[in-house]
């Protein structure tokens, strides 16, 4: 995975994840490219476009975009799948997600991501373990 | 933490009722200063004050406001006890990285502590940071100690997870700081964990480190076979918390199989039989009715499936999994689901490829055909024209060409010019009937000539004058399309050009007389560009040798004032010369100078290079290619199989040609004479004027070169020919004619690496008689001996009549030098004695390397040249047209790297490269300022040695 970014159907970045080296101009840059590839297609289109050396995985949940950037030689479903995974992860641990949850308790999303992916690799998939491991820390708190 | 989101929704919300931007500014900096005074206080604050304002800070720079300040309280906060302190501490780290040295030493520090402290929950953040942070700092640090932890008994799960992904990205970082050792076979062994999150953590980075030392991890394949195995044979519930819409560990499925391609199969039998089984047991489930209809049960499964024939197809070697896999995907080809039909295309595409599953890819054309014209996803449209481009042979080449012919008309703008060359290959490479070729091209031209490039018409013309049996059909044709109303210009360029040539072949028929053909030309040549009149106006005076009756006709266009007086210096001058040669040579004369071209030398076609270059490397699916591609991986080794393809044609064993240089080749680098550079090499002659008016093919031995017309019968004795027009091509080239008159044709072949080259030199015997004590000698003179070292080894005496006879230099570089060797040749013919010399073109700049750089770096090794003396700068006329392309190829050819996007003003061409000697390497920088209002180039040369900067700048400027 190159990045991994969370945006809503105006452009406005709720998570960025970044797994290779970009400085502050060309992550701006690739948000509004990415946002401006994905938002044109319609659900009769695939998950998949490619972009720039890569391609890009995405879901769409309501008005977020889910994207992922992985190599082109990445196994799309695996990715479409670990994006719904994730989700599901969320929606489990916010009760509902929705958008501001997001937004406001955006340290813990990035624990979430962590949990998940990390180094740009797929690191745990077992909603339980996730799940598990998620309450132990915030009973921290 | 209640209070801390409370305060951000303060902001937000308070931002929300703001009713502009500035409003929002105003308030994130009234923000700002209060944190910014909190933090400066004289009150030490205490943990949680500092944690809720960091995290405020975090947050205003995650809506897009620059932070800065507050690292220092952030590191502070990395020492604090408590798990949410420490948390928004790394996540500060991780999210605003600060290069500060002073800071990074105390943030490492701090890892180091949570590193040692035993607590999983820190060691879990800390190696969350080090992974998502990734600098060479950090790596540096933590790269010893990190595979401790991932092996150590004691380690739990979760920290055992993130340390093997922490590890992996500190070797994709710094692999040089990653040092190999006891612990990788005991990696390797995580495969067997009894913690899948484990094995789904080790398995990444075990496939990275695979790819890299292939050796090293071997024992790999059959621990992951039989973890696959054990995962695809169970039950659906078997894995619990890893089971995925009653998919058993889909994701681990997927990265397993993915490792075993970093490999051959395995060649245990049992071990291959065992891999044999699952992938067999993979394609089975997919046939099994679902047990879900949830869509990401059938997501699940089918990414497994994917990755399973990925495999397959990277083996390629079990006939019976292949057309098994085809068939799955042909399934697919139909269904529902648009990522499938996307993804099947896709994957075919590889299949098709491979010699066992060709045929059952051809067998799903329709389908595909079908894809093409009502898929609604342009990508999907996409991939059909990949998959028909592979599965394109003989067989069934008219019907793909035709239907991507068809598709052309409506095809997205996007994928035109793509298109356009595929057809290109495809009609060339599979057509039995040259009259299909011609037809489809021109078709080409006329449904999208925008995107006609030139390579594609250079190549139709290049075909068309190789071939006599399609000539007249060419030339009709052409000529029938150009009756149309509105043509492309492509088509007028084309059809100039091959009426040009063959237009006497038609001028029987009254209906295209040679007047009529004329005037349908000319009646095409006010719209056209002025590359386009200028190959027309060498398309009439060809007309002039073809048909004198309208000559009269032809002078009248060429002596009207606009031609003679037109404001375009080339068309102008193209006119007084073909109009003063019109008047004054003899029809024998002319005859000569406007001589049908000479066939054009065989090689790789040159739109097959821009595809390639077009669509990367390796995308271009070709059968062969694909194969060697494949092979040479397997055999592990590092050089690319198709380097120095003109060696092969050389007697000598290629193998000893790449054993010159131990330095690995840069195969990115072209080579010195690529395709694309010959055919720009070939046009470059025939743009200025039709070919015969220069020389001919000089890089063609085998040519017959009857342009050569000058009567020389016998040499005085001594002299060296200069023939400077000559030696001065060869400075960009490798290959060619260096010398020729009635008796002797001299050819060259030579190769450089880094300081060494090979040059072979070929005497040809253009007579029927024997020359005799033939003795060729490489002279070099007292200032170039100590410098260059030569070694030949003595020809035969005598050369047969007909016969050609070839010498091996061996060359050295010791030093860089400035003049050239000198080839001495004396034989008998018939009784005279024979005494000829000519410079042999071995030119400092044959020894560069060239050096690909960014912007910034050239920049600043151009400033670090700036004493006076390591520059040489030359204003001179353009020789040339100043076209773009050719002196591209030209600077490619002369050695150095061309650097795009270098210099600001992007008419300059810039390059650097590296001159290696025996006794020293140096660097040289170039930059090429062409004026062409004023047909002037300013040509700048900056190197660490005057003397070299002084010959690099003198044979260059010759060149343009």
């Amino acid at each position: 995975i190159r990045f991994i970014l969370i945006q809503n159907r105006a452009g406005k970045t709720r998570l960025a994840k970044w797994y290779m080296q970009f400085d502050d101009d060309e992550k701006q840059k690739l948000i509004e490219e990415v946002h401006a590839v994905v938002t044109v297609r319609d659900a009769k289109h695939t998950n998949f476009v490619e972009f720039r050396n890569f391609k890009i995985i995405y879901r769409r949940y309501a008005g977020l975009y889910f994207c992922i950037c992985v190599d082109v030689t990445d196994n799309n479903l695996a990715y479409l799948e670990a994006i719904h995974n994730f989700v599901e992860v969320l929606n489990e641990y916010f009760h509902n997600v929705c958008e501001l949850d997001l937004v406001f308790n955006f340290y813990k999303v990035y624990t979430v991501v962590d949990e998940m992916f990390l180094a740009g690799e797929i690191r745990e998939t077992s909603q339980t373990k996730v799940l598990k491991q998620l309450l132990m820390l915030q009973s921290l708190e | 933490m209640i209070q801390t989101e409370a305060s951000c929704c303060r902001i937000i919300f308070g931002m929300g009722k703001g009713k502009s931007k500035e409003a929002e500014i105003k308030r994130i900096n009234k923000e700002l200063a209060n944190i910014r005074s909190k933090f400066k206080g004289d009150k030490a604050l205490d943990g949680y004050s500092k944690k809720k304002y960091v995290c405020k800070l975090l947050f205003i720079f995650l809506l897009g406001h620059d932070i800065d300040f507050g690292h220092m309280e952030a590191v502070n906060l990395l020492s604090s006890n408590r798990y949410t302190e420490k948390q928004i501490g790394y996540l500060f780290i991780s999210v605003l990285v600060n290069s500060n040295s002073e800071l990074i030493r105390l943030i490492n520090n701090a890892i180091k502590n949570d590193l040692a402290s035993r607590n999983p929950t820190f060691m879990g953040l800390a190696l969350h940071c080090i992974a998502n942070v990734g600098s060479r700092e950090m790596a540096e640090a933590f790269a010893g100690e990190i595979p401790k932890i991932l092996v150590a008994g004691d380690t739990m799960d979760s920290v055992k997870q993130s340390a093997a992904l922490c590890l992996l990205r500190l070797y994709r970082t710094s692999p040089d700081l990653v040092p190999m050792g006891d612990w990788t076979s005991r990696v390797v062994h995580l495969l067997n964990d009894q913690h899948l999150g484990v094995v789904t953590a080790a398995t990444s980075l075990i496939t990275t480190l695979a790819q890299k030392n292939p050796e090293e991890f071997k024992t790999s394949v059959s621990l992951a076979v039989s973890r696959l195995s054990r995962i695809v044979t169970s039950a659906s519930t078997d894995l619990q918390d890893y089971t995925y819409y009653f998919v058993p560990a889909p994701w681990l499925s997927v990265k397993l199989l993915r490792l075993l391609q970093c490999y051959p199969p395995p060649e245990d039998p049992a071990v291959r039989g065992r891999l044999t089984e699952c992938l067999e047991t993979i394609l089975n489930k997919a046939q099994e009715p679902p047990k879900s209809k949830k869509v990401q049960h059938s997501n699940a499964k089918n990414a497994v499936l994917f990755e399973a024939i990925s495999l397959i197809i990277h083996h390629d070697s079990e006939p019976n999994l292949l057309v098994r896999a085809c068939n799955q995907l042909g399934q697919f080809l139909q269904h529902r689901e648009t990522n499938l039909r996307y993804l099947a295309l896709e994957s075919m595409c590889t299949l098709a490829s491979s010699e066992f599953s060709h045929e059952a890819v051809k067998t799903h054309i329709e389908t595909v055909i079908n894809a093409l014209k009502t898929e609604r996803d342009v990508s999907v449209r996409q991939r059909a024209v990949d998959l028909l481009y592979a599965m394109c042979d003989r067989s069934n080449a008219q019907q793909i060409v035709a239907e991507m012919l068809n598709y052309l008309e409506t095809a997205d703008y996007s994928i035109r010019e793509e298109i356009v060359l595929k057809v290109a290959i495809l009609a060339e490479k599979y057509a039995v009937d040259y009259t299909w070729y011609v037809d489809t091209i021109l078709n080409l031209i006329r449904i999208a000539g925008d995107y006609v490039s030139e390579e594609v018409w250079y190549r139709v013309i290049q075909i068309v004058i190789n071939r006599d049996d399609v000539q007249g059909y060419a030339a009709k044709t052409v000529f029938e399309a150009l009756q149309a109303p509105a043509c492309h210009e492509n088509l007028v360029k084309v059809g100039g050009y091959i009426l040009g040539e063959f237009g006497n072949l038609i001028a029987g028929d009254p209906r295209s007389s040679p007047l009529i053909q004329f005037n349908l030309l000319h009646s095409k040549f006010h719209l056209c560009s002025v590359p386009t009149r200028a190959l027309l106006l060498s398309t009439y005076i060809k007309f002039v040798n073809l048909f004198p009756e309208i000559k009269t006709t032809i002078q009248d266009v060429l002596r009207s004032d606009s031609q003679l007086k037109n404001a375009d210096v080339e068309l102008q001058q193209r006119a007084v010369e073909y109009l003063r040669l019109s008047t004054i040579a003899s029809t024998d004369i002319l005859a000569t100078v406007l001589e049908e071209m000479p066939p054009f030398p065989e090689r790789e076609s040159s739109i097959l290079a821009k595809l390639k270059k077009k669509k990367g490397p390796g995308t271009v699916t070709d059968l062969e290619e694909i194969k060697k591609e494949r092979s040479s991986d397997m055999n592990g080794s590092a050089e690319p199989a198709s380097v120095n393809a003109s060696a092969v044609s050389t007697p000598s064993p290629s193998a000893d040609l790449l054993g010159l240089g131990a330095a690995p080749l840069t195969n990115s680098a072209p080579p010195p004479s690529s395709s694309g550079s010959l055919l720009v090499d070939v046009f470059s002659d025939s743009a200025s004027a039709v070919a015969p008016l220069a020389p001919g093919s000089d890089d063609n031995f085998a040519s017959p070169d009857l342009a050569s017309s000058e009567v020389v019968s016998e040499e005085p004795a001594d002299t060296v020919h200069d023939a400077d027009e000559l030696f001065h091509k060869f400075v960009c080239k490798n290959n060619g004619v260096l010398f020729e008159n009635q008796l002797l044709q001299i050819g060259l072949k030579s190769e450089f690496r880094q300081n060494l080259g090979r040059m072979f030199i070929f005497y040809g015997n253009k007579t029927s008689t024997q020359f005799l004590n033939f003795t060729p000698t490489v002279i070099c003179s007292d200032d170039l001996q100590p410098s260059l070292n030569l070694q030949t080894k003595p020809v035969d005496p005598t050369v047969d009549g007909g016969a050609q006879v070839q010498q091996v230099v061996n060359i050295e570089c010791v030093s860089d030098f400035m003049e050239a060797p000198i080839l001495n040749i004396q034989f008998r013919y018939g009784g005279t004695f024979q005494n000829l010399s000519v410079k042999l073109p071995i030119t400092l700049n044959k020894f560069f390397q060239p050096t690909e750089m960014s912007s910034q770096d050239f920049f600043q090794r151009w400033k670090q040249l700036s004493n006076p003396k390591q520059e040489v700068q030359n204003i001179f006329k353009a020789k040339h047209p100043m076209d773009a392309e050719i002196t591209k190829a030209k600077i490619i050819g002369f050695g150095s790297a061309l650097l795009e996007e270098v210099d600001p003003n992007p008419a300059n061409f810039v390059g650097a490269g590296i001159i290696h000697t025996k006794t020293t390497q140096i660097g040289c920088l170039l930059r090429l300022e062409p004026n062409l209002q004023a047909q002037m180039y300013r040509l700048t040369l900056r190197t660490s040695k005057e003397a070299v900067s002084q010959r690099l700048c003198e044979l260059l400027s010759e060149q343009f």
